[in-house]
């Protein structure tokens, strides 16, 4: 199974980070589906800007900390 | 699995066990009578209905099993029927314009059949099937992207 997407990302380390956040409590916060916030901590979906955001405010931290996007394959910036 | 993969599980069932029975019932009449003479307006009207009133019950079902699935976990049950995000717009805006495409390729094997002047239980035989497979396919790459990403 491929990646489809590039944008890597923190969400699972910031959840722990965040008192073992579960994946359905994140879902709830942004307001979709648990597949979802599963799909794009595996790499599976890229979310849209929006989503991003509302990602970061959950745990309150700037959009980088977040999402990342390596200059190429497995480079990190 | 999110409620929209479930209600698109139904629908690819339904496309693929409603046109099977009418075409299996359909060609088997035909080695008693020919294609101009066969009465297919009310088979296929039934099939088109029976699609209908599948997929509509399937769908509550759909719904009556994550409601309580999700009351046994002890999460609404609202909340997990009543959300539909940003990747199932995607994937359903994916999925139905691959289904559109196939559907379209079988509607030029409709145009062909009719300037050919093909008997009307072949040309609506071949409309039905364009529209099913495209309905199909539609599910299945929406099924796809679901479990391999989009």
């Amino acid at each position: 199974m491929g990646k489809p997407t590039r944008v890597i990302n923190r969400i699972r380390a910031l959840r722990f980070a965040a008192g073992e956040m579960t994946q359905a409590d994140l879902a709830d916060r942004v307001g979709v589906t648990r597949q979802t916030i599963i799909a794009i901590e595996q790499g599976r979906y890229s979310p849209s800007l929006e989503m991003a955001f509302q990602i970061a405010r959950v745990f309150g931290v700037p959009l980088d900390d977040v999402f990342q996007y390596p200059d190429s394959e497995g480079m990190t910036p | 699995m999110p409620f929209e993969e479930k209600l698109t599980w139904v629908n690819a069932v339904v496309t693929v066990v409603v046109p099977i029975a009418y075409f299996a019932i359909m060609l088997g009449r035909l080695g008693d009578v020919s294609a101009a003479d066969i009465s297919y307006q009310w088979p296929l009207l039934i099939a088109i209905g029976a699609s209908v009133v599948l997929t509509i019950v399937g769908s509550i079902l759909a719904g009556i099993g994550t409601g309580i699935s999700a009351e046994l976990r002890g999460r609404s049950a609202s909340g997990d029927i009543d959300r539909k995000d940003e990747r199932d717009r995607s994937i359903a805006r994916h999925g139905d314009l691959i289904g559109f495409y196939v559907s379209s390729v079988g509607m030029v094997g409709v145009l062909a059949l009719t300037m050919l002047e093909y008997e009307y239980f072949w040309i609506a035989s071949a409309l039905y099937l364009s529209f099913v497979v495209g309905s199909f396919v539609a599910s299945a790459v929406k099924i796809a992207s679901y479990h391999r990403g989009f």
